[in-house]
């Protein structure tokens, strides 16, 4: 038999840059309820959000995702040709073919970066991010850009009360590379299919094929309904809280981080709620900083740990060494939770 | 042992206080968590999950849609605790 070479990797991985990028468009609670019978208050009071960013025509999903890349790139500072892999995670870029990482590493300037696309919906930066560190280590890249990115606007159903007003576009982006010590922890994840109906998509899109047009939904001018993201709200809530607190829990032994250790919490910003009760449920002390961009970002799915982590960091909320516990978790139902060093 | 229905609506009187901030005297039997106590659909998933530990019952969320009082909820722990 002959003996293959191993590939030498770094006996560590951290992440070295963060960026963000939220659309220009700015749409306040009095927008969505044009289309629906609701009230500022009510939005608040379930959801926390007061606003949301949707992005314009210009401000595609590659478009966002390359200014949030970029931004993490320079506040690593690491070149773009330096870059061996980019992975991106989304469920709202409307090409399955090729892959938005493709174009996204082009543009960049990466000297022909492994590139790939990945589907985990708001647990989709967790997975990215336990992939990029395990090419850092293992050695199949030296530096990884993970980007997670939505437009969500795209998969909203703008007539639909409960789901509305929850959901954002936008991009957040980081850099992983090499490092002597620990700076991702082991990752707890995981995913509970038997659930998947209670997060989903209203429609497939094979029904869209001419001839099965008749049986689409409509919306209350006649149109054809686009395919949007339903959800059980009271199910997902409980899941969201209190299985998520177990699987936090599980992030934090597996990294051996007390509670007076950690120093930034970033759950998924799916609804200020689940960020309240996940909170009061894990036990934090009060000095732990909570991060809740989901107020003025909405939901981004994918994007919102990264952005929320951007924005922290931006704001001196948090600051570079800091300790945090990220956790996502949504459609799937997929999970993922990690204690970082934050960049 | 089994709680008698009067231990179970002192224990979620305790509960929507803890979680809602309602005055325990006021959470009575034939109140409606949404409509008279204040206890919106995910204050009320919270409820369920306390009501759960501290009387060792299953509460499934199709079940839940059906506790419209603190009636409701205390003869279902009442008839499912274990």
């Amino acid at each position: 038999m002959s003996k293959i070479k191993p590939s030498k990797g770094s006996p560590y991985a951290r992440i070295l840059g963060v960026g963000g990028y939220r659309p220009a468009r700015v749409v306040p609670n009095e927008v969505i309820l044009e289309t629906i019978d609701s009230s500022d208050e009510w939005i608040r009071s379930r959801s926390g959000i007061r606003t949301r960013h949707w992005a314009n025509d210009e401000e595609t999903v590659s478009a966002m995702s390359l200014e949030a890349a970029g931004k993490a790139l320079a506040a690593a500072g690491i070149a773009a040709e330096q870059v061996g892999a980019v992975v991106v995670s989304t469920v709202s870029h409307f090409e399955q073919t090729p892959a938005v990482a493709t174009e996204i590493a082009a543009k960049l300037g990466t000297d022909r970066a492994a590139a790939f696309d990945i589907s985990a919906g708001c647990a989709g930066f967790g997975y990215a991010l336990t992939l990029a560190k395990g090419m850092v280590v293992e050695g199949s890249a030296e530096y990884v850009v993970v980007i997670g990115v939505e437009r969500l606007s795209d998969l909203t159903d703008l007539e639909d009360r409960a789901t509305a007003f929850l959901f954002g576009d936008g991009a957040g982006a980081v850099v992983v590379g090499p490092s002597d010590e620990p700076g991702i922890g082991p990752t707890v994840w995981g995913s509970e299919g038997d659930k998947s109906d209670v997060i989903k998509q209203t429609v497939s899109w094979n029904r869209y094929r001419v001839g099965d047009l008749d049986e689409l939904p409509l919306d209350s001018a006649g149109r054809v309904k686009f395919p949007a993201i339903t959800q059980e709200g009271q199910t997902v809530f409980r899941w969201a809280v209190f299985e998520m607190a177990k699987v936090a829990q599980q992030a934090l032994d597996a990294a051996g981080i007390g509670p007076d250790e950690l120093d930034v919490f970033i759950p998924h910003q799916a609804n200020e709620r689940i960020i309240d009760s996940l909170f009061k449920t894990l036990k934090l002390p009060e000095t732990v900083t909570v991060a809740r961009d989901v107020r003025t970002t909405g939901n981004t799915s994918a994007a919102s740990i990264p952005l929320a982590m951007d924005r922290l960091m931006e704001t001196g909320e948090a600051k570079s060494g800091d300790t945090a516990l990220v956790i996502g978790f949504g459609a799937g139902l997929a999970y993922a939770a990690t204690v970082v060093t934050l960049p | 042992m089994a709680a008698t229905q009067e231990e179970i609506v002192a224990g979620l009187a305790e509960i929507v206080n803890e979680i809602a901030g309602i005055p325990t005297e006021d959470v009575q039997l034939d109140k409606s968590f949404t409509d008279d106590l204040d206890v919106d659909s995910l204050s009320m998933v919270e409820v369920v999950v306390a009501a759960e530990e501290r009387f060792d019952v299953k509460i499934p969320d199709e079940d839940v849609k059906t506790l419209k009082t603190v009636g409701d909820a205390a003869d279902y722990i009442l008839k499912h605790q274990s």
